[in-house]
């Protein structure tokens, strides 16, 4: 008996501009089935036995990694994971080369973090397997978009006219921008907040995401929120002169108690993490009750699980 | 070809009566019986087995549902993705589960379910009920309890209709594919 099916197969994962919201849904409910696996006396199925998965990340990351590590051993893949120590980049291999010798070792799946963007576009056009972006430069981190999806989903269910809002480093924010195309695709309304000097020209925002609102004050924004959404805050932006003080930051665009208050009585609180508390977000809102930062890091193996299965499936057909 | 009518619903509610009756006897009583239906036609088969069970031996059997998308060996050559369902299961261990399906075919589906119900608990002993055996088995499987047997060719297929998943009344047809 087959069971219902979707759209046409997908071969990578490298953005979620081109995702439809039949399709977004489908990965939901293939999360939620994943999610019960990881509930099971026996935390593995034999979807993917006997193929490879390699981890190469040539940026750091602690989270992400061993979120894909653990999502293709509950599947039962053979996993190698790469950091930029092991890779021969350091000798002049270019990342082209590196892609060559990974297929050569009989990879399946390529599960990449690099920090320029477009660069999993490169490896796919040179890998027979698929790709799954881990990050890129600014440009995008879908599966962190998924995750997130997929935990207001659980807490909120239909994502249509809820406000979802953003704070901090939009502009320079992969994670961002990949939130952006899956919640607007599911009709989401996105407020981005943080200093102008962290949000970009307004020009950019009426051309590209027209639907999207821009505020400067969390205080104002947070109002009614069903979601309240902080990034990191990268270090180096202060040093580029692109914010005031950390304080200051802090006073205006962190996370608290008060702002929180003012959002709808059953917001969630997200943190794609790892977290500076004390400047984006305050230590008693992280572990609060709106807080859903656990749940995410829970929910990030189900849905990196879900996107194997849903690039598994009929990979062998054409 | 037009599809050709195998078992209208009252057959069919006579085949899984007589299933009832069967699991029954085989077991001496139903105190030890959990039914697990595989997904999806499999899932209201088992259901409705356990209420005619509950009928004339007064015993509420635990029913549970199975989808083996994760265990198929044929996952790779399929696509798109298809939609998983749940797998809520009780207790297996020291019980006598009867696996529920509503053809049986090859034999794969049931391979699966097997490897599946192994990683979950070691049942006392695993049965298999099924409301059409077609044939063509490509696995040493075979039924314990079968509603109906249909000589088929390899081009044809077997389609089940129940009322809770297809919204129509009850049927087995033949369908010749091309």
């Amino acid at each position: 008996m087959s069971s219902p099916t979707t759209t046409p197969r997908r071969r990578h994962v490298l953005d979620l501009d081109d995702w439809s919201a039949d399709e977004l849904r489908s990965l939901l409910t293939i999360a939620t089935q994943m999610k019960d696996i990881l509930e099971r006396p026996v935390k593995q199925v034999p979807t993917l036995r006997g193929k490879i998965v390699v981890n190469m990340f040539w940026e750091d990351s602690t989270r992400t990694r061993s979120s894909f590590e653990l999502a293709a051993k509950a599947l039962s893949a053979n996993v190698l994971s790469l950091g930029a120590k092991d890779t021969s980049v350091k000798k002049g291999e270019s990342l082209v080369d590196t892609v060559r010798t990974v297929q050569a070792l009989g990879a399946d799946y390529i599960v990449m973090r690099h920090g320029q963007s477009g660069s999993p576009y490169l490896v796919a056009q040179h890998f027979r397997g698929s790709v799954i972006n881990g990050g890129d430069g600014r440009h995008a981190h879908p599966s962190q978009a998924l995750l997130d999806l997929f935990t207001m989903h659980e807490r909120l269910g239909e994502l249509a006219d809820k406000k979802v809002v953003i704070v901090g480093d939009i502009l320079h924010s992969r994670v961002a921008r990949s939130n952006l195309w899956a919640l607007t695709t599911m009709g989401a309304k996105v407020v981005v907040c943080g200093p102008p000097t962290l949000i970009g020209p307004a020009k950019y925002w009426q051309s590209t995401w027209p639907n999207v609102e821009i505020s400067h004050s969390l205080d104002h924004a947070a109002e009614g929120a069903d979601v309240l959404m902080a990034l990191r805050l990268q270090h180096e932006r202060m040093e580029g002169g692109l914010l005031p003080s950390l304080r200051e930051y802090s006073r205006r665009f962190g996370l608290n108690a008060t702002r929180v208050a003012s959002a709808n009585s059953n917001v969630i609180v997200m943190h794609p993490g790892p977290m500076n508390e004390g400047v984006e977000i305050m230590p008693d809102v992280a572990t609060g009750p709106h807080s859903v930062i656990e749940t995410q890091i829970t929910n990030g193996v189900a849905m990196r699980m879900a996107l194997f299965y849903y690039l598994a499936t009929g990979s062998e057909q054409v | 070809m037009t599809p050709k009518q195998l078992m209208n619903d009252e057959e069919i509610r006579r085949a899984l009566k007589r299933i009832a009756h069967e699991i029954v006897e085989r077991n001496a009583g139903a105190s030890l019986v959990s039914l697990v239906g595989i997904h999806r036609r499999g899932v209201p088969l088992a259901r409705r087995l356990a209420a005619m069970i509950a009928e004339t031996e007064h015993v509420q059997v635990p029913v549970g549902e199975l989808d083996i998308g994760l265990y198929r060996d044929d996952l790779h050559s399929r696509g798109p993705a298809p939609i998983l369902g749940r797998t809520i299961l009780p207790e297996l261990g020291k019980r006598i589960v009867v696996l529920v399906d509503d053809v049986l075919y090859t034999g794969r589906t049931i391979r699966a379910a097997l490897n599946e119900l192994s990683d979950w608990g070691r049942p006392s002993a695993i049965q298999l009920a099924v409301l059409v055996d077609r044939g063509h088995r490509e696995l040493p499987i075979r039924a314990d309890f079968v509603g109906k047997n249909i000589p088929t060719a390899k081009n044809e297929r077997v389609d089940v209709q129940l009322s809770e998943i297809d919204q129509a009344q009850d049927s087995v047809v033949i369908v010749q594919e091309d």
